[in-house]
């Protein structure tokens, strides 16, 4: 399990590569806040290459969302597979996160 | 039947590994894809982290036992830490999905084990001393 991040135009895009879970979550956590200490605005987090997320990423997200709305950034969420669409569903954070289809739906949104 | 038996150290470094051998074993009897990709996974990792970081306080002194029956009819999970319990009715009834709780980090642990799997129930070690949390999957093909 691992975290990439890339900026693409004026989008920091954070790849996860495997689980989101508790042993990792502050991992993405620390480095999201790193690139919104830095001034970036605009985060996509794509899970096209996730396996499966727990409570604890999950809550990850919810708290990385508020902190970056707080400092007037937006954050989008792209490629959930429909395991990790249910999940959202079963928790009703569908309705809490911007979600995309595919990356450049997401890109284009911003 | 298949079985899967462990005991691990209070680390959570030590989930994933635990949940693939379950998975594995699920896969192996032809579980529903959904199941062996989200129910097993995430029920367990769930478990899994709240007996080591809530039940054992991630003490390394303490360990945390997994025993998992797998057959062609269901998976029985039972999660067994050196805590001191929890009282699941109380834990369960706040509700995460609620408009003033879904922003909150945390509380949707035990919320996603009962949706994701059959049955989860609680009991206190018959050896003595332990919190055993278990879980119960029909398998869907």
């Amino acid at each position: 399990m691992s975290f990439s991040i890339k900026k693409e135009g004026e989008v920091v895009v954070v790849d996860v590569e495997g689980q989101l879970i508790v042993g990792n979550r502050q991992e993405l956590k620390q480095k999201v806040l790193d690139e919104l200490e830095k001034g970036e605005k605009r985060f996509l987090i794509d899970f096209s290459q996730t396996g499966y997320i727990d409570s604890s990423g999950l809550g990850v997200l919810v708290s990385l969302s508020k902190k970056i709305r707080e400092q007037g950034g937006e954050l989008r969420l792209a490629n959930l597979n429909d395991d990790l669409k249910t999940l959202f569903e079963l928790t009703k954070l569908d309705t809490l996160f911007q979600i995309a289809d595919t990356r450049e739906r997401a890109l284009g949104s911003f | 039947m298949r079985t899967v038996d462990v005991e691990i150290p209070s680390d959570i470094g030590q989930i994933e590994r635990v949940v693939d051998l379950v998975q594995r074993e699920c896969a192996e009897l032809a579980y529903a894809p959904r199941q062996v990709s989200l129910n097993v996974p995430v029920a367990l990792s769930e478990a899994l982290s709240n007996a080591i970081l809530r039940g054992n306080g991630e003490d390394p002194e303490k360990q945390v036992r997994v025993r998992a029956r797998v057959d062609d009819r269901e998976l029985v999970v039972e999660v067994e830490d050196e805590g001191e319990g929890f009282d699941l009715t109380e834990c369960t009834s706040h509700d995460p999905t609620c408009p003033e709780n879904l922003e909150n980090e945390q509380g949707r642990g035990l919320f996603l084990m009962q949706r994701l799997m059959d049955c989860v129930e609680r009991k206190r070690s018959p050896e003595g001393g332990g919190n055993i949390v278990r879980m119960t999957l029909r398998r869907a093909s």
